[in-house]
């Protein structure tokens, strides 16, 4: 493994690779540090990925685990999801070239399957046998379905109100599902109080974080394999955490640094629903640190009124010459559509967060004439579909010509 | 009455390994002055610069102390004070 240790992203502080994810000196986030030297021959990590399996595992010399590659055939393989290019959508923006990340083509149809698969790799090396969560959801689906893949107990906490289609989504996996009556970080808090307690407990977004986050810079390994070895101008995330939106960047850093791609990080833009800001609106006020807000979103996957890695996401924002930017709960409706009449992809609410934030940077005038930007969709609009009822017209006929006729007269494409 | 002090695993080796503390004090930070008393090692692992790390979150009744009114959050005494790391999650 070319992992090496736990490293303190505020002191620098050391620890070995065991279940951790809090320095005990300051309370910063632990983050993996790697030993990249061992992959100096260029030429035979490409021959390594390019000869992997055809999901995330292909890319595990950058993955923190310890085992020899995992066996692909087993568990619930995730990644390698489609890279599609949008024309339509490029030029109903006036934008010369995007593409779009479809993460939705998940196992359990969201990026969660990535970290979850990380995570829950990475739990049963280190012995453990329950995986636990705190989620918004999709999470939820990803938690429940790893653990019933790998035989593995698990409990699976989420906000009481959240969507039926994600509840129903998560249970059908046999889990343990717990309904918090309070919002997402209500039920972060008491997981984080919980994994104090449940010492055998893998909770995948908590004890297991450092690793969990890692598995969201296989997004940025694929877009770069995908787009031939070569890097996107421009990357645009959606933001909860914000540990997505870091994860990315660093997946960029990382290929680069070995050699595998030439240049430097893309402009990585953050997106967010205003009903849930707190990113955003630090950015826009010039500031460091986030101030909590209690969300009020359709976006529930993006619910997160405290996000961990806030003040990395504004660092990030601001050194790549990117931004971070919130669009309400009407435009990430008309986000949805609009991705989805334009590239036949039907994504959830966080991906109309996404989409409509790239439609207010291309009307900003943010994207240059040349640019070459990716999309990074999360997750499958399957999972939100009170978001789009009512927003288009049906036609209810009569089995014959006339009432057909009828139903249609005046269309000019009848 | 006393206030309690619920402190995280990764606190507990600054406080004689205790889980749980008494405190007294009419607000959030003299509460936690009165602990520091005790335990000096505490105020250098949840303090910098006069006010919480950034990643040290403190909660009263299930409530962020971000939300009320910070480290001058008044306490009513019996009530509970809960210090938890803030990178959980996401």
């Amino acid at each position: 493994m070319a992992a090496k240790k736990l490293k303190c992203r505020e002191c620098a502080t050391e620890y070995p690779l065991e279940a951790r994810y809090v320095c005990s000196r300051c309370f910063g986030p632990l983050e993996v540090g790697y030993d990249h030297e061992r992959l100096a021959d260029v030429g035979e990590v490409r021959r390594r990925i390019q000869g992997g399996p055809q999901n995330m595992w292909r890319y595990h010399d950058f993955l923190p685990l310890a085992g020899p590659q995992p066996r692909t055939r087993t568990g619930l393989p995730a990644g390698c999801t489609p890279l599609i290019r949008a024309d339509r959508l490029a030029e109903r923006l006036g934008l010369s070239e995007v593409w779009v990340k479809n993460d939705a083509a998940n196992p359990t149809h969201s990026f969660k399957d990535r970290v979850v698969s990380v995570a829950a790799t990475r739990a049963r090396e280190l012995g453990f046998d329950t995986l636990a969560c705190a989620s918004t959801g999709n999470l939820a689906n990803s938690v429940a379905a790893h653990g019933a893949a790998l035989g593995m107990n698990s409990y699976v906490l989420i906000p009481a109100d959240l969507e039926e289609q994600k509840i129903l989504a998560t249970g059908v996996y046999g889990t343990n599902l717990v309904k918090v009556r309070g919002n997402y970080d209500d039920v972060n808090r008491l997981c984080t109080e919980l994994s104090g307690d449940r010492e055998n407990w893998a909770f995948v977004n908590i004890n297991m974080r450092p690793y969990y986050a890692e598995g969201s810079k296989t997004v940025a390994f694929e877009i770069a394999e995908q787009l031939g070895w070569e890097l996107p101008d421009r990357v645009v995330v959606p933001i909860a955490s914000g540990s997505l939106y870091t994860k990315v960047a660093k997946g960029f850093r990382e290929f680069i640094d070995v050699g595998l791609i030439d240049g430097d990080v893309p402009t990585m833009n953050g997106a967010q629903a205003t009903g849930c800001s707190p990113v955003a609106k630090a950015f826009a006020d010039g500031k460091e640190v986030c101030r909590p807000v209690k969300p009020d979103t359709i976006a529930k996957s993006l619910a997160i009124g405290n996000p961990a890695d806030g003040p990395y996401a504004l660092d990030l924002a601001r050194s790549t010459g990117g931004s971070i930017d919130a669009v309400d709960d009407q435009e990430i409706r008309a986000g949805i559509r609009l991705l989805a009449e334009t590239t036949g992809i039907f994504t959830e609410t966080a991906g109309g967060v996404t989409t409509a934030v790239l439609q207010k940077l291309a009307e900003s005038g943010a994207i240059g004439p040349d640019e070459r930007v990716v999309i990074v969709i999360t997750g499958d609009g399957l999972k939100t579909l009170d978001a789009v009822r009512g927003s288009f017209t049906e036609h209810e006929v009569d089995p014959t010509i006339e009432s057909f006729e009828e139903a249609f007269a005046g269309s000019a494409h009848v | 009455m006393a206030i309690t002090v619920k402190l995280p695993t990764q606190l507990r080796d600054a406080a004689g390994g205790a889980a749980t503390l008494q405190a007294a004090g009419a607000t959030v930070g003299e509460a936690l002055e009165s602990v520091f008393a005790e335990h000096g090692e505490l105020r250098e692992r949840m303090y910098l610069d006069g006010d919480l790390r950034r990643f040290v979150n403190v909660y009263i009744g299930g409530e962020d102390i971000r939300f009320l009114d910070g480290l001058q959050t008044a306490v009513p005494d019996g009530s509970s004070l809960t210090i938890l790391p803030a990178v959980a999650g996401g």
